[in-house]
């Protein structure tokens, strides 16, 4: 019968993410919580790696190991999990919500004929029965899903769900190795590889004025601009506003752009979908203006003020210039 | 292309607490859904071909379709089911190769992630319904070559290239080209594009209840937000403007 929690690391130029980490914690969590053992997969060419899982207090730790893992391709890997899978029979497989993951895990549950239950905060269990929270509505509403059917349950788990550090260590399972066969690997990757060094860099930046999509159109920009100006501060944007090419894209911040903490953040139209937060959440002070009180931008600001930006940044610009005398 | 609520309704939950209240609701198209169909014209431009625009949903969904007809589409499959939020994403990608399989489409194009159920799933459950190699998270297309080549994002700042043999599916992120407007013309050359509806698959059914939504609620906020000028924006700017001087000292 199927039984326990697999837990699959993700690795980056041979050390663990920081993200797998908190899947490790979230599933020892899970497996504490239901009495179940916890097995952690690594794949990639060799067992070496997975050497690196000593010290956690993991019930197995299974290397899966062929050479095509040498590189990240959603062939090989969804190959190779499939395997490890139906090889280790468990009931939940837990990952990180990372590009990775979501470039091949919902490929790996198809080959189950379901989907992954994506991007969850958290996951209570009561009574032997689990319920995972999704985000949903871009961070605006929570759901509760459950999962009936058959056995494995595929979950992923947004980034800070779980704390990285939370993840027991003691313990010491040995590694153990399974070869596999994978099938033709049908996409040819590249090196990675980033993009001329960005001209603006706001990760030394003490002040940040960010818009969003609330500035309506390029013509505003000048007014968060001014904002900027009294408080010598850089401006910044969310996605949406550098792809319209209304500001360039080296001041995108999120998880795709920029990761900065300046003193004080102040964010302007910007909803707070997780994709930003990721990037500015360790900011000190952060301050939200947006005309929804919903908004899930308000969950992490000091400061916030339910109205219309284009009636407060002009008031806040003049009270400032005042105070600076 | 899905249709989803319009980013800047003001959401309110359904007495069941099990979804949002649609009945008032204005809609529109996918974020990243919009970037797909905008790729796939620019590649049609190109290189010639047809370019099919497919959307799962009630009879509402029809203005999406339209309107990517309006922008140069060819033609639409429509698969007319009500019951989308319930289907998960398994499911949904079901119906939909089921949808466009006897087409053979050499390039399948979806969005990278709905604004609603938000799962990043269906492109990719659909990849392999259909048996293609995927790319996903895709800035740029290169289709010049014998092989397709495509840019991917990366996590925090980095890229990759990855090149496949075609037929394949792509899921598009947002931003990858600047998206035209449906011209006069357009609309009026719309009229006369066909839209086929269709059934949903009766194999495809709801998704065996492997992920029910039980209960859906307006997340427990975690910080203590100072809520300033209590409706008043301007009253607001003020008080914030002494709180950041005197209280977090920060100017
Ligand atoms: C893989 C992936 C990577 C991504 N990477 C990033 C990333 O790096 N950075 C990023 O930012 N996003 C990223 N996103 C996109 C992210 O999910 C959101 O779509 C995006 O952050 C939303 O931007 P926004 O808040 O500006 O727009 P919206 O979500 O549309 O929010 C606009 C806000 O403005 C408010 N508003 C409107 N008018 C006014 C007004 N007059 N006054 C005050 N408030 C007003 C509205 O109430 C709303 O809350 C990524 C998404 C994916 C799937
Ligand atoms: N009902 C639908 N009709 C058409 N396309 C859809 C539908 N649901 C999902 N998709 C496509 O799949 C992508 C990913 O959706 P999701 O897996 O829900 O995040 C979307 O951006 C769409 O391109």
């Amino acid at each position: 019968m199927a039984n326990g929690i697999l837990v699959f690391l993700e690795h980056r130029d041979g050390v663990f993410t920081k993200v797998s980490l908190e899947a490790v914690a979230a599933g020892q969590q899970l497996g504490a919580s239901l009495g179940q053992p916890v097995t952690a997969v690594v794949l990639s060419a060799d067992a070496t790696l997975a050497q690196g899982l000593a010290d956690f207090k993991i019930d197995r730790v299974v290397s899966v190991e062929s050479p095509k893992l040498a590189e990240y391709t959603p062939d090989g890997y969804a190959d190779a999990m499939e395997q490890a899978v139906r090889a280790l029979d468990p009931q939940f497989v837990v990952m990180a919500h990372t590009y990775l993951v979501r470039d091949y895990s919902p490929k790996l549950a198809a080959r189950f004929q379901k989907g992954v239950i994506s991007d969850c905060v958290r996951a209570a269990v009561d009574n032997g029965s689990v319920t995972f929270t999704r985000r949903i509505f871009l961070g605006k509403l929570d759901a509760d899903v459950v999962s009936g059917g058959e056995p494995p349950v595929f979950a992923t788990f947004q980034s800070g769900a779980y704390r990285a550090e939370g993840a027991e260590r003691g313990g010491g399972a040995a590694v153990e190795s399974m070869p596999v066969e994978l099938g033709e690997v049908r996409m040819k990757p590249e090196p990675p590889f980033q993009e001329v060094k960005a001209a603006v860099d706001l990760s030394k930046a003490e002040v940040i004025i960010a818009v969003g999509r609330g500035i309506k159109g390029q013509e505003h920009i000048a007014l968060a601009q001014g904002l900027a100006d009294v408080l010598g501060g850089d401006l910044a944007a969310s996605r949406p506003i550098c792809d319209a090419n209304w500001l360039p894209i080296d001041r995108q911040i999120g998880s795709s752009g920029q990761t900065v903490a300046p003193k004080l953040y102040i964010a302007l139209g910007i909803s707070g979908a997780i994709q930003h937060l990721v990037g500015m959440k360790n900011s000190g002070t952060i301050v939200a203006v947006n005309k929804d009180p919903e908004a899930p931008i308000f969950d992490i600001a000091d400061y916030g003020i339910v109205g219309d930006l284009f009636e407060v940044v002009p008031v806040l610009t003049e009270e400032l210039k005042k105070l600076k005398g | 292309m899905k249709q989803v609520a319009n980013k800047d309704a003001i959401l309110r939950i359904n007495k069941e607490a099990t979804w949002i209240e649609e009945g008032d609701l204005s809609h529109e198209v996918n974020e990243s859904d919009g970037y797909a169909l905008e790729e796939s014209l620019r590649l049609k431009e190109k290189h010639g071909g047809e370019v099919v625009v497919c959307s799962l949903g009630p009879q509402r969904v029809k203005s999406v379709i339209k309107d990517a007809l309006a922008r140069g589409a060819d033609r639409a499959i429509h698969v007319v089911a009500d019951n989308v939020k319930d289907l998960g994403p398994f499911s949904a990608a079901q119906i939909l190769a089921e949808a466009i399989r006897g087409e053979q489409p050499d390039l399948v194009m979806t969005g990278l992630q709905s604004d609603d159920a938000g799962y990043g799933q269906t492109g990719v459950i659909l990849a392999e319904l259909l048996g293609l190699p995927h790319a996903t998270i895709v800035i740029e297309v290169d289709a010049s070559g014998d092989a397709l080549r495509v840019k991917r994002e990366l996590e925090s700042g980095w890229y990759q290239w990855y090149a496949m043999p075609l037929p394949a599916l792509l899921t598009i992120q947002s931003g990858i080209s600047q998206i035209r407007y449906a011209t006069l013309k357009g609309i009026m050359a719309a009229k006369k594009k066909e839209i086929r509806e269709v059934s949903p698959a009766a194999e495809a059914g709801p998704s065996g209840g492997h992920q029910r939504v039980t209960k859906v609620y307006f997340p427990h906020k975690t910080k203590q937000t100072q809520f300033l000028g209590d409706g008043d924006a301007k009253a607001g700017a003020s008080q914030l403007a002494e709180k950041l001087r005197n209280e977090a000292r920060v100017i």
